[in-house]
């Protein structure tokens, strides 16, 4: 039925002359207001108080404000109507490139030569456009039904483009840079705590989950308990489980000997990293366990009729079987731990968190962007890899399985 | 009557059904049949308007179906179809009752129509009338199926595999109410199959439907004796030729003057089945006793055999 | 008698969590071990209650609008005049839950400043992910058959929409809301660093002043309330799911 719906939707669709995306003239309109209604940059006396709005023609030389503008429009129009997809995604890609190209350029032509305190930040109009081009960007994307390799090659192909921006010193002038500038030894440091919290504790709860899957699903008696008490873990709020921990943590710190050496103290890592890995447990152990259930009965019993034991059947069998279920669960770990990991600074664990709340306390709101943005790169990335990962190891099963 | 005119439906510039003509009689039934894929279910859903068809024109008793909107078309036309569609969180009740509903009627009126065709179906009304779909057995369930097609007296019945899920002993009875309720109610049936047995069983009319197009249309008799094509030859099947011819006339027309001995058949089964008594008990005759019981005359051996040959 | 036992600790942990909130007081002995001599067990910057309150508040508020805005928006990328909008709404609402809550939290302050708003608005937009998904899901994967006959009975699209594709998602959409609604009960803590009057002060205040009886109870009752609602919404998809048919 609904492909008897989109057909005739093609159908009304060819009879007009002109085919107008929906989706086009929303970008259009966002495209429209973000560059003529709304301001693009803000220059501000010093990195706390309210700055002046700037509109794209305030905030740029005459010619790069009306190039951006022209690139703006043309990009816009090509997604005002039904076109090829790679169009369109050549188009949001040439504008966002413009856009990054353009903040850049509106802070050096903005701040007063010499004005160390003065800062430009993007304004909302700027994330609008941003916004605007990406949603194209993800409409292209979705519709090529790119394969996975080619979602990765995107993936690298921006990674390298924001790199090479940030190397180039093209963006130096703007605010959020200017944080990073005062504080690039601790960002890097804090960057690798973070990274080691989630990863970290991703790996040790693969290490403990996968085999308490194996064993929860073998033994049916104990699947029930061990998935409800993972399930009650899950729901104490991160903030508090962090809390929680650093008083058993003081006590292990204080009584055990030898641990204090090792680094396990009532505050700091060694709390968030428990609770990071906890809260990985859920999604290790569950998925596991859905993914060995899902393998079939057959392939189970065909394996035990050619003589496999347990363990050939499940380590050739079951377990590449239960794969893609398995790294699914892993990709929700990895997701779900760099988000979870910001709260570690506030129990002294360190990660991108510290920009954050540091800001929020300063309310230097470019400080906050300076923890924000790069978590939300960090996890944005795993989740395209691990998707791609995934759909990898499912194409290898469902091929097999159609042969 | 339903009208058929010169009706194609393309999909993708491929003509699913292609160019089909055909009349269906008033209090009729007509089964379409036809390998997976040839069309059958979109020829179906034109009738209602579940498809629209790319050319072509149906009419109901003379009257365009394109003449009003489609979903008050549907409210007239009974619908059932294979796994019955039953609304799993209505009660077998409020689903019976539902175009009725849709329809306006007075909650009197619906109450006593649910009760009526509950009791139609042996399905006691107290008890099963406040169930859910899924506290039946899939016999119930589509039992209810077709009575919720019925539900708003419609005079065209429209059934696309109805009892294609049903094993074999529950199947044989749904297709004897069914005949049942078509005397009873006089209902224009439209079925859909690709169960020969159930078709010729079933059949007053018989359209063979192979890629899109219809083969062949006509009493199930004449497909054995005249197939117009070589796929409905295949779809008949050679070693079945006679057996079907049996299976798609009733006794009384074999019926002849006489005595026989034994337990007597009645006039209403088909010529199938007074052949395998008469080689079962090992007799050259049977009586043959009318619906009420009263004697006939008696059916022989020789004039089922002249029967099931083929046809000069 | 063990069908019963989650039960009965259920109402057991709702009337520790009434009493705690009503007398945090007399609670004050079991907690008075965690902290230094001089320090206070019991919070005693406000009351527990009123903060109790104030976070549910907010994450209902949140929720309900979610809910509101996320079924709707559903129902239109599944109707076929925003069928186009489908397979792009499913991808953002992928990469969207990429966001972690604390990013999306701290990015609401820069738009509309610190207090309830920016909480408000990070629960909304983290809470509207899972119920818009959820709510696809049900409305996308209903039973051919039934929308078939629902259909070949005559129903208009509005009616299909009430009588059949709505009843028939509400457990899917249910569960999409208690996913929501524990997560916001969590990020909702979060939320007292910028400013919002919620459990997270208890929490943060511990963590400040090193008190861990202050942590501990701001984290327990919040982890009793995620518990309470996650289990009583569980309850209710239950009920809906049985009442939906399980065929
Ligand atoms: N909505 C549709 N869109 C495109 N093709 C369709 C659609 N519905 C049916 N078809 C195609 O039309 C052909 C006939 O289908 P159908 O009428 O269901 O056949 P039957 O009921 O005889 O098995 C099939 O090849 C099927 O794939
Ligand atoms: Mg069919």
């Amino acid at each position: 039925m609904g492909r008897a719906r989109l057909l005739s939707i093609a159908r009304q669709g060819s009879g007009l002359r002109i085919r107008f995306d929906k989706l086009g003239i929303v970008i259009a309109l966002l495209v429209a207001y973000g560059a003529l209604g709304a301001s693009f940059a803000v220059l501000k006396p010093n990195r706390i108080v309210q700055g002046e709005a700037k509109m794209i023609l305030a905030a740029l030389p005459a010619w790069a404000g009306w190039g951006l503008i022209v690139v703006l429009f043309l990009a816009a129009a090509a997604s005002l109507f039904r076109t090829s997809s790679w169009l369109k995604l050549v188009a949001a890609f040439a504008a966002l490139v413009t856009l990054a190209l353009a903040i850049g350029s509106a802070a050096s032509f903005l701040a007063p030569a010499g004005n160390t305190y003065a800062r430009v930040s993007p304004a909302s109009g700027f994330w609008l456009l941003l916004f605007a081009f990406m949603l194209l960007a993800a409409d292209a994307i979705t519709r090529l039904r790119p394969p996975p390799w080619m979602r990765v090659l995107f993936l690298v192909l921006t990674a390298g483009g924001v790199g090479a921006i940030l190397l180039s010193g093209s963006w130096n002038g703007l605010s959020i840079m200017k944080e990073y500038a005062g504080r690039a030894d601790v960002f890097w440091s804090e960057a690798g705590q973070h990274v080691r919290l989630a990863l970290g504790s991703l790996i040790v709860a693969a290490a403990a989950g996968l085999p308490l899957g194996i064993l929860c699903h073998r033994v049916a008696a104990l699947r029930a308990g061990v998935l409800n008490t993972l399930n009650l873990i899950q729901t104490i709020p991160s903030i508090a489980l962090f809390g929680i921990l650093i008083g058993p943590l003081a006590w292990i710190a204080a009584t055990v000997p030898g641990a204090a050496e090792i680094g396990i103290r009532g505050i700091g890592t060694a709390p968030a990293f428990v609770a990071l890995f906890l809260y990985s447990l859920l999604p290790a152990v569950a998925n596991t366990v859905v993914g060995l259930a899902g393998v079939p009965r057959e392939a189970n019993e065909a394996a035990r009729g050619i003589g496999m034991t347990d363990r050939q059947r499940l380590f050739q069998i079951e377990f590449p079987m239960a794969l893609p279920v398995i790294l699914t669960g892993i990709r929700i770990v990895l997701v779900q731990n760099i988000g979870l990991a910001t709260i570690a600074a506030l129990i002294g664990g360190g990660g991108f968190g510290v920009f954050v709340f540091q800001g929020i306390g300063q309310t230097a709101m470019d400080l906050v962007l300076l923890g924000a943005v790069p978590t939300v790169a960090l996890a944005f990335a795993a989740a395209v890899i691990l998707d791609a990962l995934i759909e990898m190891n499912s194409r290898v099963l469902i091929g097999a399985r159609s042969a | 009557m339903i009208e058929i005119e010169a009706v194609t439906k393309l999909y993708d510039d491929v003509a699913v059904v292609d160019n089909v003509s055909m009349v269906i009689e008033p209090r009729t039934v007509t089964v379409v049949v036809g390998t997976s894929g040839s069309g059958k279910t979109t020829l179906l859903r034109m009738i209602n308007r579940l498809v629209e068809p790319s050319s072509g024109a149906i009419r109901l008793d003379g009257e365009d179906n394109r003449s009003i909107p489609g979903h008050e078309l549907r409210r007239r036309i009974g619908y059932a179809i294979q796994g019955h569609g039953l609304f799993p969180h209505r009660t077998v009740a409020e689903n019976i009752a539902t175009v009725p509903g849709l329809l306006g009627w007075e909650k009197s009126r619906i109450a006593a129509k649910v009760e009526e065709l509950l009791t139609l179906f042996q399905l006691d009304p107290k008890m099963f009338g406040s169930r859910y779909p899924h506290e039946l057995s899939g016999g119930q369930q589509q039992r209810v199926g077709v009575a919720r097609a019925l539900a708003a007296e419609p005079n065209v019945l429209l059934m696309d595999e109805p009892f294609g899920a049903l094993d074999p002993i529950i199947r044989a009875k749904a297709q004897d109410d069914l005949l049942a309720i078509q005397k009873h109610f006089g209902t224009t049936i439209v079925l859909v199959t690709h169960d020969m047995d159930e078709a010729f069983y079933l059949a007053d009319k018989i359209a063979v439907m192979d890629k899109g197009r219809v083969l062949q249309y006509g009493p199930p008799a004449e497909l054995v004796r005249a197939p117009a094509a070589p796929f409905v030859e295949t779809l008949i099947g050679d070693a079945e030729r006679p057996f079907r011819l049996l299976s798609a006339a009733k006794i009384g027309a074999a019926v002849e003057p006489g005595e026989a001995d034994g337990e007597p058949i009645g006039e209403d089964g088909t010529q199938q089945e007074a052949l395998a008594d008469l080689l079962w008990s090992g007799r050259k005759a049977l009586p043959v006793v009318s619906a009420s019981g009263a004697p006939m005359g008696r059916v022989t051996l020789d004039a089922l055999l002249k029967c099931a040959a083929r046809p000069q | 008698m063990r069908a019963w036992l989650p039960t009965i600790l259920r109402g057991l942990l709702l009337l520790v969590l009434i009493a705690f909130l009503v007398t945090p007081g007399s609670f004050e002995p079991l907690l008075r071990p965690l902290v230094q001599p001089n320090a206070p067990a019991i919070y005693n910057q406000g009351s527990l209650l009123a903060l109790t309150l104030l976070h549910l508040r907010t994450v209902f508020i949140a929720t309900l609008v979610a809910t509101v805005i996320a079924v709707l928006l559903a129902i239109l990328v599944t109707r076929s005049f925003g069928a186009e909008f489908l397979q792009l709404s499913r991808s953002l609402v992928n990469i969207g839950q990429t966001f972690p809550p604390v990013a999306v939290l701290a990015l609401a302050v820069p738009a509309v400043g610190f207090g309830e708003k920016p909480t408000l608005i990070a629960l909304f937009l983290y809470g509207l992910l899972p119920i818009f998904e959820n709510t696809l899901t049900g409305l996308t994967n209903l039973p051919r058959s039934v929308m078939e006959a629902a259909r070949g009975a005559g129903m208009t699209d509005f009616q299909r929409l009430l009588q059949i594709e709505l009843p028939l998602s509400l457990p899917v959409i249910v569960a999409g809301i208690r996913l929501s609604m524990v997560i916001s009960l969590s990020t909702a803590t979060i939320g007292s660093t910028v400013a919002a009057k919620t459990l997270g002060e208890v929490i943060i205040a511990g963590l400040q002043s090193n008190n861990l009886a202050f942590i501990l109870q701001g984290g327990l009752i919040v982890g009793a309330l995620a518990v309470l609602i996650y289990d009583g919404l569980s309850a209710a998809e239950a009920m809906l799911t049985r009442r939906a048919g399980s065929t």
